[in-house]
C-alpha cells in the first residue's frame, strides 16, 4: 500500500520533471526560431509557399464552417432576440460574435486539425528519414529552411483565415436571417456597420488570430522536429499538435479576452 | 588553416564517445590521409554511423579530437561548423533526398542555399553532376518515383555539388543488385580521384570494398580493431578479421546484442506463483 503511494509519487515527479523539460526546450527553440526570423523573412517567397500550401489546405473547411457557424448564430440568435422584440440586431449579435470569438478561436482550431497536424507530419517525417539530418550536413540550418517558413506562413495565415471565417459567417447569418426569416435586409447591414468597432472588435479579433497563429504554428513546428524518428513517433506528434494547440488556444483565448474586455 | 599536403585530412585521437551508460567507443585512433578511399568495416550496430557523425559534427566526441583539415571538429560553433560542412559530402543509407523536390531541385538546393549563382549556371552545374551519376534524363522526376538505387545516385550528385575535399558514405550498396553495386562503387572510387577528394565508405559488402579501397579499417571492441590494405587482409590469419573476409558465423564475433544469460532471462518471464 505504502509502495504502491510511493510509486504515484514518484510518476507524478517524472511526470512534472518530464514536463518542465519539455517546456523548456520549447522555451529555448523558440528562440532559436525568432533568432531565425531575417533569414526567414529575408527570403519571404518560401514563407509565401508555406502559406499557400497550410492556407489553401484549410480555406475549404474554413468557408464551409464559416457558413454553418454564422447560420446556426442566426437560427438561436433570432430565437432570442425576437422575444425581447429585437430581431433586427441579429446583424450586430452575429458580427460581434464572429469578430470577437468565434472567427479567431474555430479557425484557430480548425487550422491546428487541418494544417498544423499536417506541418507536424510533415517534419516529423523529414527528420525519420535523415531529410534533416542531410540539411545540416549540407551547411543548411533546417530552423531557417524549414520550420521558419512554415512557423511563419502559419502566422501571416491565421489572420486572414479568420477573416474569411467571419465574413463567411456574416453571410451564412444573412442567407438565414434576411433571406430566409425576413428581418428587414437595410436594418441587418446599418446596426451591424454601427455597432462594430474598428479597433474594439476588428483589430482585437485579428490581434487574437495572430496570437493563435504563433501559438498552433509553434506548437506543430516544435512537435514535428523534435517527433522521434519511427512511425509512431510521428503519429504521436501530430496527435498531440492537435491536442496541445487546441487547448493552448482556448487557454490563451480566455486571458486575452479578459484582459481586453475588463471593466 | 594549416593544410599542408602531408597531413592527414582526418585525425581522431583517443575518441570516447557513448549513449548513456553505454558506451560505443573507447579509444579510437584513426588518421586518413587525403586521396585514399577507405572502407569501414564492422558488425552492425559496432558505430559505424556513429563515427561519420562523429567526423561530421552532429555529435561531439565526449573525450580525445576529432580533426578534419587541421580543424577540432568538438570545438566548433554553429557557424564553424557550417562552414567545415560546407567541404564536407555525406550519404545517407536511404538517399535522404527532400521528397517534395525533384531530382533536379535536390541537386540544385546546395547551390541555391550556399551560393548566389545566377540560375543559368546552376542548370549547368546541375545537369553536369547529374550526368556524372547518368541520371540527367530522370532531372524532371519526382523522388518517389525512383528506384533504392537511382534514389542513391541521386543523393550522390547532391552529395558532390559543391566539391567537397571529404565525402562520407553510409552503407551505399546495402539493398542494390550486384550490377547496381559494381555501378555505385565504380562511381565512387571515379568521383574521388577525378576531384580529389577523401572517401570514407561504410559497408557490408567486403568483396566491394577490396575492390575500390586503398584501406579497410574494421571496428571492433569499441575502437579500430584492425587497419590493413586489400592485399594485407585478403591474407591475414587474425581470426576476428578472417571472420569477416570469410563471412563465418562462428567465430570470435559476437552475434547477440550484449544480454544475461538467456535462462536467467526465461525464468525471471516465467509467473511468479
Ligand atoms: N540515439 C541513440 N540513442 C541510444 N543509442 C544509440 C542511438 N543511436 C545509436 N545508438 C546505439 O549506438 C550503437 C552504434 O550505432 P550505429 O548506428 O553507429 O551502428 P552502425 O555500426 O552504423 O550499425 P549498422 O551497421 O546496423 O548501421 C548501436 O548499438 C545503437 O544501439
Ligand atoms: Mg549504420
Amino acid at each position: 500500500m505504502q509502495r504502491l503511494a510511493l510509486d504515484a509519487f514518484a510518476d507524478l515527479g517524472a511526470f512534472a520533471i518530464d514536463g518542465i523539460g519539455r517546456l523548456g526546450r520549447a522555451a529555448l527553440f523558440f528562440l532559436r526560431v525568432l533568432g531565425a526570423s531575417a533569414a526567414v523573412l529575408r527570403r519571404f517567397r518560401l514563407v509565401t509557399v508555406e502559406m499557400l500550401s497550410s492556407g489553401v489546405r484549410s480555406v475549404l473547411i474554413i468557408v464551409v464552417s464559416g457558413i454553418f457557424v454564422g447560420m446556426v448564430l442566426a437560427v438561436q440568435g433570432y430565437e432570442v432576440l425576437q422575444r425581447f422584440g429585437a430581431s433586427e440586431s441579429l446583424g450586430v449579435l452575429v458580427a460581434l460574435s464572429l469578430m470577437r470569438e468565434l472567427g479567431p478561436v474555430v479557425t484557430a482550431l480548425l487550422f491546428a486539425g487541418r494544417a498544423g497536424s499536417a506541418i507536424a507530419a510533415e517534419i516529423g517525417l523529414m527528420r525519420a528519414t535523415d531529410q534533416i539530418s542531410a540539411m545540416e550536413m549540407m551547411a543548411v540550418d533546417p530552423v531557417a529552411r524549414v520550420v521558419g517558413p512554415r512557423f511563419y506562413g502559419a502566422v501571416f495565415s491565421m489572420p486572414l483565415l479568420s477573416a474569411m471565417f467571419s465574413v463567411m459567417g456574416i453571410v451564412g447569418a444573412w442567407l438565414i436571417g434576411v433571406r430566409l426569416i425576413g428581418i428587414d435586409d437595410g436594418a441587418f447591414w446599418s446596426q451591424m456597420q454601427a455597432a462594430v468597432d474598428v479597433r474594439h472588435d476588428i483589430l482585437n479579433g485579428l490581434f487574437k488570430s495572430l496570437v493563435f497563429g504563433v501559438a498552433a504554428g509553434f506548437i506543430a513546428v516544435f512537435e514535428g522536429f523534435h517527433a522521434v524518428p519511427t512511425a509512431r513517433g510521428v503519429s504521436s506528434a501530430t496527435t498531440r499538435t492537435v491536442v496541445v494547440s487546441s487547448l493552448t488556444v482556448l487557454f490563451l483565448d480566455f486571458i486575452m479576452t479578459a484582459w481586453m474586455f475588463r471593466g | 588553416m594549416p593544410a599542408s599536403a602531408t597531413e592527414p585530412l582526418i585525425d581522431l585521437k583517443g575518441v570516447r564517445f557513448g549513449h548513456g551508460s553505454r558506451t560505443i567507443f573507447d579509444g579510437v585512433d584513426l588518421s586518413i590521409r587525403r586521396g585514399q578511399v577507405v572502407a569501414l568495416i564492422g558488425s552492425s550496430g559496432v558505430g559505424k554511423t556513429t563515427l561519420l557523425r562523429l567526423i561530421g559534427g552532429q555529435i561531439r566526441a565526449q573525450k580525445g579530437s576529432v580533426r578534419v583539415a587541421g580543424v577540432n571538429v568538438g570545438e566548433l560553433d554553429r557557424k564553424g561548423l557550417y562552414a567545415l560542412r560546407r567541404r564536407m559530402g555525406m550519404l545517407f543509407q536511404q538517399g535522404a533526398l527532400f521528397t517534395d523536390l525533384s531530382v533536379f531541385e535536390n541537386v540544385a538546393f546546395p547551390y541555391r542555399e550556399n551560393t548566389a549563382l545566377p540560375e543559368a549556371l546552376i542548370r549547368t552545374l546541375v545537369l553536369m553532376k547529374l550526368q556524372t551519376v547518368g541520371l540527367r534524363g530522370a532531372a524532371e522526376v519526382m523522388p518517389s518515383e525512383l528506384s533504392g538505387g537511382m534514389a542513391r545516385r541521386v543523393a550522390l550528385a547532391r552529395a558532390i555539388a559543391l566539391d567537397p575535399m571529404l565525402m562520407m558514405y553510409d552503407e551505399p550498396f546495402t539493398g542494390l543488385d550486384p550490377i547496381s553495386v559494381g555501378m555505385i562503387g565504380r562511381l565512387i572510387r571515379r568521383i574521388n580521384d577525378a576531384f580529389g577528394m577523401t572517401s570514407i565508405v561504410v559497408t557490408h559488402d567486403l568483396n566491394e570494398s577490396l575492390l575500390i579501397a586503398d584501406r579497410v579499417i574494421l571496428l571492433a571492441e569499441k575502437r579500430v580493431y584492425a587497419d590493413l590494405t586489400p592485399a594485407e587482409l585478403r591474407s591475414t590469419d587474425d581470426p576476428f578479421v578472417r571472420q569477416f573476409v570469410d563471412g563465418a558465423f562462428e567465430g570470435p564475433v559476437p552475434f547477440h546484442y550484449p544480454a544475461p544469460p538467456l535462462v536467467e532471462d526465461l525464468y525471471r518471464a516465467a509467473p511468479r506463483s
